[in-house]
């Protein structure tokens, strides 16, 4: 039985060299010849094809040079426009029920059980105003989002942008799939850093890795959405409103990937220098896509799901703003502190210390962001205003754009760069575990949790700077 | 092509009358999401990237696991179950590749399966419109494993595109079972479970097909190879296949002799083959 293992690999390195090197050509070559020769026999073409060929001529339109890239720009801006259209009423239906409504009754209902204030204001001005908050402001959008996004998919749209995407990623010193796991970013980045396996190279795929947070996700789009409505639609005569709204945020997303580009073109010429792979990207058909079952599937999947992991994060969110704006240390609360620390090095980034408190509690999900920035603005917005806090239950967008500019002090240098931050910061404490796992490396994990950040607060200082310089703001 | 996409069962009494019918029991799906202990077999799908692997996935364990229409989609495996006559099923959905020879992390993940979690079925979902292309992983799976099952998928398309394919004459070529389907239509799950179910069973013997590499000096340095195998690894089902990697310079399955990986496949071994096996090995020694 004793033949050692080190002599079978002797002998098969010995046979090997005895073959001569091309032994991978010569395997791969037979393999070609007896699947050609399997196929040749099983498959007839029948004489007529059909004369007009759908797939052919739509690929013509969406992968051609001239017309690839503004079809792009229409089909993402029709996504969006029905989104933040769509959004409007059920929006405000839920922030009726939600946050006018069920916030009187639970507060009624806690006078009545005669609940001491700290634990009422704990739990329904804390925990459930956040989690509240969370579905008003996520849900319509993300319901109306993710079916349209997923039809696109399901139709066979996503390799397109891919394989338009391919020449400016080869320039970049990137791999061209990056294209598609940057596409899956825009669920999640998470689930985008896991897609960069598919590249082969260590090299391009740590280029894939770190630059994946400048896909917007899940978490980020309802800033976006809010953002674009409230401050950059509302410029626009009414009838154009939703139209700029949108405008704005694929603005946002195309920026994001020539931030990508630009990002790795830079990786690429300087830590992670090398050869570019080419690679073969196989354009699927386009298949009509399952309408009622992909509505289905993707607000199972993707819309309550994301729902959730909102909500569950929402509600401790909420526990620690509420406490951490009613535990006071001296003459002011912890989170007055928090933010009137961080406020010099917001206000010189066009933001403000609400702002970057809220992406510290956010860390764990970004789905939390505008909650927790609303939530800190009345509260200490209105002690400095001298009002009852939660006064302002019942928020529409118009209050909403209320709050932000008269508590806040907004400008719409705020909302811009509040867009790009949220486009550019660091990403989630999920997506910085996953790079972790994949890279298994901590300098790589740590360069794509700072490099993002430190780019985040560059790009803002930078535009703050500008628009402070030619007195926009 | 068949077409048969009726998943429910019978009512009871017609159920009572159909018992002995082997057309019921292609009607005993029952689907168990995750809910999956105590499997009596493991059936790994695999395939080229965006032929459909998830929507058969899908079909067989009600679960929904995100499907999208391009390459690349799966990159990790997804595991569910189902229930087929009295039998569970484990089902193991592989990433997609296009082969099992390079080395990028998701190709690992399928042929590491294929090879090592010794699955009692693997299931190939091949594209009809794109069969030439699609042949080549079906005939680098046929090397490491005999349980074979061809789901020639995307029928409905190459009539669309005015392709005929002739499965039994492609059955007899491979020679393993080759079921024509429409997946997203649900049309030939009924018999792809029940490929599934004989092979799994070994009541249909697979003749798979093997790569003849007309290069005499390539072969008899397989041969060679071969026989230091079965000797190092007595009742190592793909010695050939271990072969031609070995000489291929493929590192990981260097690795996987020197730690002894490869040897625990042979203590794993289905009892079916193992007697031939063990028979030529005793005419080599």
């Amino acid at each position: 039985m004793a033949i050692n293992t080190d002599q079978l690999l002797d002998s098969a390195r010995r046979l090997r060299a005895e073959i001569g090197g091309d032994v991978h050509d010569r395997l791969t070559a037979s393999i070609y010849a007896e699947a050609e020769q399997i196929a040749d026999r099983a498959v007839t073409q029948s004489g007529q094809r059909s004369r007009f060929d759908f797939d052919r001529t739509l690929d013509r339109i969406l992968t051609s040079r001239r017309w690839g890239f503004p079809a792009m720009f229409v089909l993402l801006l029709g996504v969006f426009w029905l989104t933040i259209a769509g959004a409007n009423i059920p929006s405000q239906i839920l922030s009726t029920l939600l946050l006018d409504w069920g916030y009187t009754w639970l507060h009624q209902g806690a006078t009545l059980l005669n609940a001491p204030t700290w634990l009422s204001g704990l739990l329904i001005d804390g925990v459930y105003m956040a989690t509240a908050w969370v579905v008003a402001v996520m849900l319509p959008p993300m319901a109306i989002f993710f079916p349209l996004f997923t039809l696109l998919e399901d139709f066979g749209y996503l390799p397109r942008v891919a394989f338009n995407l391919d020449r400016l990623f080869h320039r970049a010193g990137a791999h061209g799939k990056q294209a598609l796991s940057m596409v899956m970013g825009y669920g999640c980045n998470a689930a985008g850093v896991v897609a960069t396996r598919i590249i082969e190279s260590p090299r391009e795929r740590l280029i894939a890795i770190i630059t994946n947070n400048f896909s917007i996700c899940n978490g980020r789009w309802p800033t976006l959405i809010l953002m674009g409505t409230i401050f950059i639609g509302a410029t626009a005569p009414p009838f154009l409103a939703s139209f700029v709204a949108a405008g704005s945020v694929v603005a946002v997303a195309i920026l994001g990937i020539v931030v990508t580009l630009l990002v790795s073109a830079f990786l690429s010429r300087t830590w992670l220098k090398g050869e570019t792979s080419t690679f073969s990207l196989e354009l699927p058909p386009y298949r009509p896509p399952r309408v009622w079952q992909t509505i289905y599937t993707s607000i199972i999947d993707r819309t309550l799901i994301v729902l959730w992991r909102a909500v569950t994060m929402a509600a401790p969110a909420g526990a620690v703003i509420w406490l951490s704006s009613n535990i006071y240390i001296g003459d002011m609360s912890i989170a007055g502190h928090m933010v009137s620390l961080l406020n010099p090095l917001g206000l010189l980034i066009g933001l403000n210390g609400v702002i970057l408190f809220a992406y510290i509690v956010a860390i764990p999900a970004n789905e939390i962001v505008v909650p927790t920035i609303l939530m800190l603005t009345m509260t200490l917005g209105a002690n400095l205003a001298g009002a009852q806090p939660g006064v302002m239950l019942e928020l529409d967008d118009a209050q909403v754009y209320t709050v932000l500019t008269q508590l806040g002090g907004w400008t719409m240098l705020t909302a811009v760069n509040l867009m790009l931050f949220s486009l550019l910061h660091n990403p989630c404490s999920t997506t910085i575990l996953t790079i972790w796992n994949e890279t298994q490396n901590r300098k790589w994990t740590m360069v794509a949790t700072l490099l993002p950040l430190g780019l985040a607060f560059l790009v803002t200082f930078t535009t703050a700077s500008v628009a402070r310089l030619l007195g926009w703001a | 092509m068949t077409v048969d996409n009726t998943v429910t069962p019978p009512s009871a009494p017609i159920a009572a009358a159909c018992a002995t019918c082997p057309m019921y029991n292609g009607a005993q799906l029952t689907r168990l999401g995750i809910n999956m202990t105590d499997w009596d077999y493991v059936v790994a799908l695999a395939g080229n990237p965006n032929t459909g692997k998830s929507t058969v996935f899908n079909a067989l364990t009600g679960l929904r696991q995100h499907t999208g229409n391009w390459p690349g989609k799966t990159v990790v495996r997804a595991e569910g179950g189902f229930l087929y006559g009295d039998k569970r099923y484990k089902l193991v959905d592989l990433p997609g590749t296009y082969s099992l020879l390079s080395t990028s992390a998701d190709e690992e993940v399928a042929r590491d399966f294929i090879l090592f979690g010794q699955p009692s079925v693997t299931v190939v979902i091949v594209d009809a419109t794109r069969l030439e292309r699609n042949l080549n992983l079906v005939l680098q799976v046929l090397e490491i494993t005999d349980r074979v099952v061809v789901g020639l998928n995307l029928m409905d398309e190459a009539k669309r595109h005015g392709l005929q394919v002739d499965e039994r004459r492609l059955a007899r070529d491979l020679g393993v079972p080759v079921v024509p389907m429409a997946a997203r239509q649900g049309e030939g799950i009924q018999a792809l479970l029940k490929a599934i179910d004989e092979v799994a069973r070994g009541m249909y013997a697979t003749r798979p097909r093997r790569i003849h590499h007309r290069d005499p000096q390539l072969e008899s340095a397989v041969a060679q190879l071969v026989r230091q195998i079965e000797f190092a690894f007595p009742g190592l089902p793909n010695a050939r296949w271990v072969a031609l990697r070995l000489l291929d310079g493929d590192e990981s399955i260097e690795r996987a002799v020197r730690d002894g990986t490869l040897g625990q496949l042979t203590q794993t071994l289905t009892p079916q083959p193992a007697p031939t096996i063990r028979l030529e090995l005793e005419a080599v020694n």
